[in-house]
């Protein structure tokens, strides 16, 4: 793969990402919002949460666009500020993307299982 | 290199200012992000441990980088959306509107927190 | 006398290389009195050593521009009166290497042009009929908006992704190359979209606008940036990037 071809499937992963984060970031904030209402419990929390299928697919979605999103944004701010660029930024950036999928799927996993 | 050495003028635009806005709050989220998973990561450990954590975030300050937070994500999702706008559909001479409106719809988005917030407290 | 204001402009030149520092002249003030008059002063009658640039004086060449008070301007075209009362600081383009005193070295800005692919390739074998170009078809209309680039660098230097980022080719190279992937008649296409995905291509824009803010010929290479995204993003879903 060139790295051309790279770049440009950066740029559509880190845009197709941002589109769905669109979404998920709306619901986001009008749950949170909604459920700040009378403060938050944990019991509140796990009962809404606990055996929905569809409100974890949702989430699972969002940790892994938020996984794609995120490192690539950061990338751009390592170049264009730190200097920082070649093979071992892409490694810290691959490290930092998969960091955040097993901490949030890791979280879904306590809140939904 | 070459830069200028007085007042950085050829920034003093809102697009470029709308820039920093969405680049500070993406650089927040992003170092926020593993926290905030750790802190949800808890409820693995039960109910009692979460309501630990929520517990603690009942104070003042916790409550406060709460909105700071809220706001960063707002700022964050309507520039982020005004950018997919100007890049993915045709050019629009309305730009200033668009940063305007972003900013605009950021701010409410933060006061509807906060007034929620207040709510039950 | 009828159209000359009284009073001198106090000016502050960058003289010497990176190293150098500002030196002060007072020049009189006069009526429609551009920048580039105010350089040209100063050169002809208070320092002859002083180095700058230019060549048409109306707008066309694009050889003049400068850094006048912290932005960049094509200074043959920029009325001293429209800028205020107070004191002219003038310095060579930002993001490029300095010669000397007010000229900038433009190499860097033009070897991203050729490294965009900014040139016109004909086809290898030339066809039989001329190509039909209708005006009012929209890859047309796309080239037109962008077509007018007098490649003065005022955009380069008011780029901060280009001061950044060394490898970003930057507003002008990429409108360019806009006009060009907009051209019925070019034969570089693919190549010229596999060098405009590079890292440094038209994804490391970040839509800051600074290049449509000081573009004295008003032309809007954030838009062209914004197309050639398009165009690398569909390519890219395709496989039809080389």
């Amino acid at each position: 793969m060139s790295r051309a071809r790279v770049e440009a499937w950066l740029f559509v992963a880190q845009r197709a990402s941002a589109a769905a984060l669109g979404v998920c970031v709306a619901v986001h904030l009008a749950t949170i919002v909604y459920a700040v209402r009378g403060g938050l419990t944990a019991a509140e929390i796990l009962a809404r949460t606990q055996g929905s299928v569809a409100l974890a697919l949702f989430y699972g979605v969002f940790v892994l666009a938020v996984a794609i999103h995120a490192p690539i944004g950061l990338r751009a701010i390592f170049r264009e500020h730190l200097g920082w660029r070649g093979a071992a930024l892409d490694a810290g950036i691959a490290i930092f993307a998969v960091l955040l999928v097993w901490l949030g799927w890791r979280a879904l996993g306590g809140l939904f299982g | 290199m070459n830069r200028p050495t007085r007042a950085q003028s050829h920034r003093a635009h809102p697009a470029f200012w709308a820039f920093v806005a969405h680049r500070a709050s993406g650089l927040a989220l992003a170092l926020f992000l593993p926290v905030h998973f750790w802190a949800l990561g808890q409820a693995i450990h039960g109910e009692a441990a979460l309501e630990s954590f929520l517990a603690w975030t009942r104070n003042p300050i916790a409550k406060a980088a709460e909105t700071i937070l809220v706001l960063l994500l707002a700022i964050h999702l309507t520039g982020g959306l005004r950018i997919l706008a100007l890049e993915f559909l045709p050019w629009s001479p309305r730009q200033k509107t668009a940063i305007a409106g972003s900013a605009g719809a950021a701010v409410l988005i933060g006061l509807l927190f906060l007034l929620n917030l207040g709510a039950g407290a | 006398m009828r159209g000359m204001e009284p009073g001198t402009i106090s000016v502050r030149v960058w003289r010497g290389r990176e190293d150098g520092g500002f030196a002060e002249y007072s020049v009189p003030r006069r009526a429609s009195q551009t920048v580039l008059d105010v350089v040209t002063f100063i050169q002809r009658k208070l320092d002859p050593t002083l180095a700058y640039r230019y060549a048409c004086r109306v707008g066309m060449c694009g050889s003049c521009a400068m850094t006048v008070n912290g932005r960049p301007r094509w200074t043959c075209r920029t009325h001293v009166a429209k800028l205020g009362a107070g004191p002219l600081t003038l310095e060579p383009l930002a993001n490029l290497p300095r010669i000397k005193d007010l000229a900038a070295d433009l190499a860097p800005f033009f070897d991203k042009w050729a490294q965009a692919l900014g040139r016109f390739v004909p086809p290898a074998e030339s066809k039989a009929e001329f190509a039909e170009v209708p005006p009012d078809s929209k890859a047309r209309q796309a080239a037109d908006a962008g077509i007018e680039c007098i490649g003065c660098a005022v955009c380069y230097a008011a780029c901060d992704t280009a001061a950044w980022n060394p490898d970003y080719l930057g507003p002008a190279a990429l409108n360019r190359a806009w006009t060009l992937m907009n051209d019925v008649r070019d034969a570089a296409g693919p190549a010229r979209l596999a060098a405009i995905a590079e890292a440094g291509g038209c994804s490391a824009c970040h839509s800051h606008q600074s290049c449509r803010e000081h573009c004295p010929k008003n032309l809007n290479p954030t838009a062209s940036i914004a197309g050639l995204k398009r165009m690398v993003a569909k390519a890219a879903l395709a496989g039809d990037i080389e």
